[in-house]
């Protein structure tokens, strides 16, 4: 007779049964390869659609430059710039006059830029005949060139010779240094939005199929549910961070491919590693506080009809949370932007977009302890849902397959 | 309501012998309602160690319910449980087998796998699992597909990998929901025959079933369970002392004075050639005093025979005849 097992397992290693088990053959399914495409080629239209823009018609969107010049050169600049304008078009940025200094009036481009409220991208000084353009290094030097003519057409002489433009770099203006970190924050949130979604959404499925199989009740017999319910969780935590990775490196290589011919996202406050880093933290709680109320769900549903009847209310919950957040990211230091951090559900989406325009790093070790203990929470209560309800049996049961039989008979 | 520690560790042996042994099971008035409906009402039940016990009763009675207590897959709402001694059953669940009446496993699964990953589940490790796994499918003629996925094998076969898995860790107790169901005659006698060696190998088998034939042949004990009470537990015999035993008797003489000695309530019948059949229920003394009344009376005896009563006659007895009914449609299903 062969000898017993090892021993009981403890609840820790009961859900590394589980989730070893879930982990490679979710990662060895045909299923899984479909899963990966599916947003590869979201990725690759979206990233096909960017570099047709890019080198589509330019938009509205027209640079604006500040002039700080003596009175007369600021007007014969302006002029220059609506002469040249009506044939260049938005080949030319526009101007706008930020200061008409006196004769012998010194003035700091540089802190002009810094100033809060500052809505243009460089700013012009010195004078028509020569010209100094202060702004970050990469927009000022494509800016030259017509800088330059515009100073020659302000000379009033016509277009004879061209005035050497100086250039002056400085920090990234915080016009725009703020708009680029606010399409960040969008982007960084809505990314995290539909990974949780998706990937909460399989974790779904996943426990559907498995009651289908049966094999749940083998499962809740030899181990406590508190196990498969972490099992399961953490097992599709780890598929997603794999998934995630792929998804990234396919990201990486569509960018290399692709050069320049894809728009740039400026770097957040935090800087893109930490950004990172916050992000697969985020994701990961907000991943387990949604995959633990949608495995809840799950141990309530009996069949795939049933799944979607009750995730629809969590999904739509979910997305005005999403909103809730975004919006919340457009008040920073409000009340708003504080209850999107406080609510479990919101606050890895806040404070991500968070990370994308603020570079200090504690309110994050709070929020991650904060939702922490959400996850904690969260999961205990949804495993106690899970144990309560997903072996339920009864006599109803009984009555109703002894009725359908008893309708055979007849 | 506390269990003594010395209290439920024994019982006495169902031989009739005195002698103790220890207590596989013992549930005490276990209760559990689903939504109002009582399924399980106040259960009792003392499974010795090393016995094959059986637990019978319609479909709906209250079968699997008890059961999933028993191994803590649900928790009763009132009553106590003790398993080889310890009341949490996970807390012992590598020493317990569980094959479920709705089998499962996981269709994309090779069986060594599938047999490993069950005995993981209890703790046996990953590779130890594999081996034995093989050993097992080996020892049953299934080593051709033991590198084959679930999905690919036919039912019978993926439900003996799943029995198999449920045996691969040595458990010192296994228990069956409805074993036989959805096997062919040839697979439940080779089940039939793996369930007596369990036993004699000292493990503890409890299965439920609502064909009294497999409890009748392969069980020391049977529960019998009906509307989610327990109205007998013990040996199957003193289930069967229930109902005395049936006297067919076949006398030339059609009366006389030997009449005084069959039961008031005893069926007659004439027979060919003129001769009389009685039939009717052993009376309390025993056969010795009917028999002498009948000899000295000159009845004339051609033929007597005394039936024991069957457990299908003890479960009627006992459970009722309603319960008898729903339990002959369940077989009735089960042969279509």
């Amino acid at each position: 007779m062969m000898s017993e097992a090892g021993g009981r397992l403890s609840t820790l290693r009961a859900a590394l049964v589980v989730m070893r088990r879930d982990f490679t053959a979710i990662l060895f399914s045909r299923s899984f390869i479909f899963f990966l495409l599916g947003p590869m080629l979201l990725v690759l239209t979206v990233a096909m659609a960017a570099t047709v823009a890019s080198h589509s018609e330019p938009g509205p969107d027209r640079t604006l430059i500040g002039i700080a010049m003596p009175g007369r050169d600021t007007e014969a600049m302006l002029a220059a710039q609506r002469v040249l304008a009506a044939q260049a078009g938005a080949d030319l940025p526009d101007f706008t006059v930020v200061r008409r200094l006196k004769p012998g009036e010194d003035f700091d481009a540089a802190a002009a830029l810094r100033r809060p409220g500052a809505t243009y991208a460089a700013i012009l000084s010195g004078s028509a005949a020569h010209p100094v353009l202060t702004g970050a290094k990469a927009g000022i030097d494509g800016w030259r060139g017509a800088i330059s003519l515009i100073a020659a057409q302000a000379s009033g002489e016509g277009i004879r010779s061209f005035p050497a433009v100086r250039l002056q770099a400085s920090a990234t203006p915080r016009a725009a240094l703020h708009s680029g970190r606010t399409d960040t924050a969008k982007a960084g949130q809505t990314t995290l939005f539909f990974l949780t979604m998706m990937l909460a959404g399989m974790v779904l499925s996943n426990l559907v199929e498995e009651k289908g199989n049966k094999i749940i009740e083998v499962l809740a017999a030899a181990i406590p549910l508190e196990a498969l319910f972490l099992g399961k969780l953490f097992a599709m935590l780890a598929m997603s961070l794999v998934a995630i990775c792929l998804w990234g490196a396919a990201g990486e290589a569509i960018y290399l491919a692709a050069g320049k011919g894809l728009p740039m996202l400026a770097a957040p406050a935090v800087g893109w590693p930490m950004f990172i880093a916050l992000g697969a933290l985020y994701f990961s709680m907000a991943y387990l506080l949604l995959g633990s109320v949608f495995l809840a769900i799950g141990s309530m549903a009996a069949t795939v009809r049933d799944v979607q009847t009750l995730s629809m209310p969590v999904t739509m919950l979910q997305l005005v949370l999403f909103f809730f957040a975004s919006y919340a990211m457009t008040r920073p230091g409000s009340m708003v932007e504080l209850a999107a951090v406080i609510i479990p559900f919101s606050s890895p989406f806040a404070m991500l977009a968070r990370a994308a325009v603020s570079a200090s790093l504690w309110p994050h070790v709070l929020a991650l302890a904060w939702q922490a203990l959400a996850v904690l929470v969260c999961v205990r209560l949804g495993s106690a849902l899970f144990r309560q309800r997903v072996m339920k049996s009864g006599p109803a049961s009984g009555r109703r397959r002894q009725g359908a039989r008893g309708k055979a008979l007849a | 309501m506390k269990i003594e520690p010395g209290e439920w560790r024994v019982a006495a042996n169902a031989d009739g012998s005195g002698q103790a042994r220890p207590l596989a099971i013992e549930a005490r008035d276990l209760v559990k309602r689903f939504d109002g409906t009582i399924a399980v009402d106040g259960v009792n039940l003392s499974v010795p160690e090393g016995t094959i016990y059986g637990i019978l009763g319609p479909n709906g009675a209250g079968k699997t319910t008890t059961l999933r207590m028993l191994l803590g897959i649900i928790d009763p709402d009132s009553g106590l449980r003790r398993v080889l001694g310890h009341e949490r059953p996970h807390d012992i669940a590598h020493l317990i087998g569980y094959l479920p009446e709705e089998r499962g496993l996981y269709p994309a699964m090779k069986a060594s796998e599938a047999i490993a990953f069950l005995g993981a589940l209890r703790g046996l490790p990953l590779a130890e699992g594999r081996r034995r796994g093989r050993a097992l499918l080996e020892e049953h003629g299934l080593g051709p597909v033991a590198d084959r996925q679930i999905r690919q094998l036919s039912k019978g076969m993926a439900q003996q990998v799943q029995l198999l898995g449920t045996l691969v860790h040595a458990p010192r107790l296994v228990i069956f929901d409805e074993p036989f169901s959805g096997l062919d005659a040839l697979n439940q006698g080779k089940l039939e025959r793996l369930m007596r060696r369990l036993a004699d190998q000292g493990t503890t088998v409890i299965f439920s079933t609502h064909v009294i034939a497999h409890a009748e042949r392969l069980c020391d004990e049977v529960a019998i369970i009906a509307g989610g009470k327990v109205p007998f537990a013990g040996p199957v015999d003193v289930a069967r002392d229930r109902i005395p035993a049936q006297v067919q008797l076949e006398t030339r003489a059609a009366d006389g004075r030997w009449r005084a000695a069959l039961p008031a309530d005893a069926r007659h019948a004439l027979k060919a050639a003129g001769n009389s059949y009685w039939q009717f229920a052993l009376p309390e003394g025993g056969i010795e005093p009917l028999l002498r009344a009948l000899i000295e009376g000159d009845a004339g005896i051609l033929s007597l025979s005394i039936e024991r009563a069957g457990l299908h006659d003890a479960f009627v007895a006992i459970a009722g005849e309603a319960a008898a009914q729903a339990l002959q449609q369940g077989n009735g299903e089960e042969g279509r």
